[in-house]
């Protein structure tokens, strides 16, 4: 079962499995575990329930880990090696956790030409957080992503999932920053 | 469900003259106005499922015969006819009747391409609609939206505007007294831009990682969870009701012989206003760059366009009089591929602007087949060590060997499309490349494009 792993060194390399963050809970709660159980029979096949089943066991555990592909493959009775097979492919699936706001900018060439990329950096250094880390207080974690499709309005940042900022500028990126701090942008999960 | 999206916004979807008959509005309608997503702004102010209700009076393979004839080709990137691909799906016996599908790709992330998500915001039951009278001449019973992951505001969207639909008694059972049911159920990605293509588009539909399949057997054939399916963009079949509502010949009127109809231009970069504009194929590249967008908004000359997303191979000044349409981009070697049109000025660096792109593909490859796994990489670490100042002499030599053995050499048009802009890069601009490896430095003063932090 659950024993402690001996640390990974180069000649007992551990299974990727292995590697995997794990989560402070094992369990989803009692009412993700009932949506994930409703979507199995949405689709003309259970397994089609596996990208959904992951986002919410994703927003339930906080990031997609071991334990939350685990359980996706335990509440839908589909094999776990699938689960995890589709977990890794997706970037949109964390196996690490992210910050309470995940700022993804755009940096993709339309983006990148009105200043994608500088405000990427600014945006590091700002939220002293570099691409790919969480900050020590939990808040932020930033994300270089591919054309999120605002490539008219660029460049564009988006704040977990349901913010969307556009023409980005200076002046826009300490508003959104602000906005985040006084708690007007949905946390990560919710 | 979620939270709508509310916020106001800005971008540019209309100009002088839009509306008109030179210059009809068929895909922006109401396009700008958040609220005018409901239903009933689309049945009052748009001829909303009028088509349809057209259509449900006709026999199925005669819808088919209208899309025909109106002459529409898929604004998904390849340009193929839509009439005739829906008669691609097998017209036999009863029991295979209740599993057709036919399946709207929304997955939209093309670098450039802003269009779809414009239609899903401001008029999805214009998408509906025209799925549902696909769905009646392909005799189908379910439909699928699937929208990419970024897009959740949009999938919610989706579902309130399905909702409202089902309520009108336009989806559900015995559809406005025909006796034929249809439903609508939209899925979410999760990040893949492969998964736009259509096989690996319906195995992320199935739950499955989004690598695509080996061709034949074609979706018409074995497509989602093993039923004949239909994959069409959104714009394609947004334009749908347009054509039953009009009728075929009268679309077909609109644009050039073969590259009948309007079709929505996404403009980015360096122009005063980028945004979207629906032109009749065939319009002339200048006319919307110079003419609807402002030209180039750094006050210099425009060196480049990608004219079809960022898969098009790029042009230079010689073809910015190009028109617009599937047959005239391919004459001059390019692709009218999604409609959106990226400018460069001449302050940009080709070599990083290429660089960018290629990490893009390197990134996207679902690395299934060697050749776009491999050769991705080995292109963007390449293009990497030139735009450094790393260069060796032959490396363009090198990059020249290596795109004749991806492209055309993988299982799906990935890999293809990584080669269009480096390929078109070498030959239009080929002394930057050489003035990076001779010099070690860059030819133009323009803003960096890349970041050196980026992680991906
Ligand atoms: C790598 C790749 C990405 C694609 N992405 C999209 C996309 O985001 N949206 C889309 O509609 N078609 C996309 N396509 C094209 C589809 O495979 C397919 O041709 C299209 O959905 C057909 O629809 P249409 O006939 O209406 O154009 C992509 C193709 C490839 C090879
Ligand atoms: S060409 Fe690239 S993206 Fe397409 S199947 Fe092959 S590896 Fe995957
Ligand atoms: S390139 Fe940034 S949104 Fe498309």
């Amino acid at each position: 079962m659950n024993h402690p792993l001996p640390p990974e060194t180069s000649d007992r390399p551990l299974a990727p499995g292995q590697r995997l963050a794990h989560s402070p809970r094992a369990t989803l709660s009692a009412d993700c575990v009932r949506e994930i159980e409703a979507l199995a029979t949405k689709y003309p096949e259970k397994l089609a329930a596996t990208l959904p089943a992951l986002y919410l066991a994703q927003a339930d555990l906080g990031f997609a880990g071991l334990e939350a592909m685990k359980e996706v493959a335990r509440v839908l009775d589909i094999p776990e090696g699938h689960v995890f097979g589709v977990a890794t492919f997706y970037t949109m699936f964390h196996q690490k956790p992210v910050g309470k706001f995940h700022m993804q900018v755009c940096t993709n060439l339309c983006c990148a030409l009105r200043g994608g990329a500088k405000l990427f950096e600014k945006l590091c250094a700002r939220l002293a957080v570099k691409p790919g880390e969480v900050s020590p207080d939990g808040m932020w974690s930033v994300e270089e992503v591919e054309c999120l499709g605002s490539c008219g309005s660029g460049p564009c940042l988006q704040v977990n999932h349901e913010v969307y900022d556009e023409f980005l500028d200076t002046a826009r990126l300490d508003a959104v920053i602000s906005a985040c701090r006084q708690g007007n942008v949905p946390v990560w999960g919710k | 469900m979620g939270q709508i999206r509310t916020k106001p916004d800005s971008q540019i979807y209309t100009f002088e003259g839009f509306g008109t008959d030179k210059f009809p509005n068929f895909m922006l309608r109401g396009a700008g106005n958040l609220r005018n997503w409901h239903i009933h702004n689309y049945e009052q102010r748009h001829e909303g499922y009028e088509g349809l209700r057209k259509a449900l009076k006709m026999e199925p393979t005669a819808v088919t015969g209208e899309v025909k004839a109106s002459g529409l080709r898929g604004r998904g990137g390849a340009g193929f006819p839509t009439g005739l691909k829906w008669t691609f799906m097998p017209k036999d016996s009863d029991e295979r009747k209740h599993t057709r599908y036919v399946v709207c790709n929304a997955d939209e992330g093309e670098p450039g391409t802003f269009k779809d998500r414009a239609i899903m915001e401001y008029n999805p039951h214009q998408l509906i609609e025209g799925m549902i009278i696909a769905g009646w001449a392909m005799q189908c019973k379910q439909g699928f939206i699937y929208v990419r992951g970024e897009f959740k505001w949009l999938v919610d969207k989706l579902d309130a505007a399905i909702q409202e639909a089902r309520d009108a008694g336009y989806l559900g059972k015995n559809i406005l007294g025909t006796g034929w049911d249809f439903d609508l159920l939209t899925y979410r990605g999760a990040g893949a831009y492969i998964c736009g293509e259509e096989t690996a588009l319906l195995n992320s539909m199935e739950g499955r990682r989004g690598e695509p399949r080996v061709k034949p057997p074609f979706p018409a054939t074995k497509g989602a969870y093993g039923q004949p399916t239909t994959v069409n963009n959104v714009e394609t079949l947004a334009s749908v009701p347009v054509i039953l509502r009009i009728g075929g010949a009268a679309y077909a009127a609109i644009g050039t012989p073969n590259n009948t109809g309007t079709r929505i231009f996404g403009v980015s970069g360096h122009v005063k206003r980028p945004g979207l504009y629906e032109l009749p194929l065939g319009t002339p590249m200048d006319f919307l760059v110079n003419d609807l967008a402002g030209g180039c908004s750094t006050g210099r000359k425009i060196k480049a366009i990608i004219p079809g997303g960022c898969s098009a191979p790029m042009l230079d000044a010689a073809d910015f009089d190009c028109p617009m349409d599937f047959d005239a981009m391919k004459a001059r070697g390019t692709m009218a591929g999604s409609g959106g049109v990226i400018v460069m000025d001449e302050d940009v660096c080709i070599v990083e602007a290429v660089l960018r792109l290629t990490r893009f593909y390197a990134h996207e490859s679902c690395g299934q087949c060697t050749p776009c796994r491999e050769g991705c990489n080995w292109l963007e670490m390449v293009l990497h060590r030139i735009e450094h100042g790393e260069g060796k002499p032959g490396d363009l030599e090198l990059i020249a060997s290596l795109t004749p053995r991806i492209n055309l050499r993988t299982l799906c048009p990935l890999g293809d499309a990584a080669c269009g802009p480096i390929d078109s890069a070498l030959q239009k601009f080929r002394h930057e490349f050489e003035h990076h490896i001779e010099h070690k430095t860059c030819f133009v003063k323009g803003a960096k494009l890349t970041s050196a932090m980026g992680v991906h």
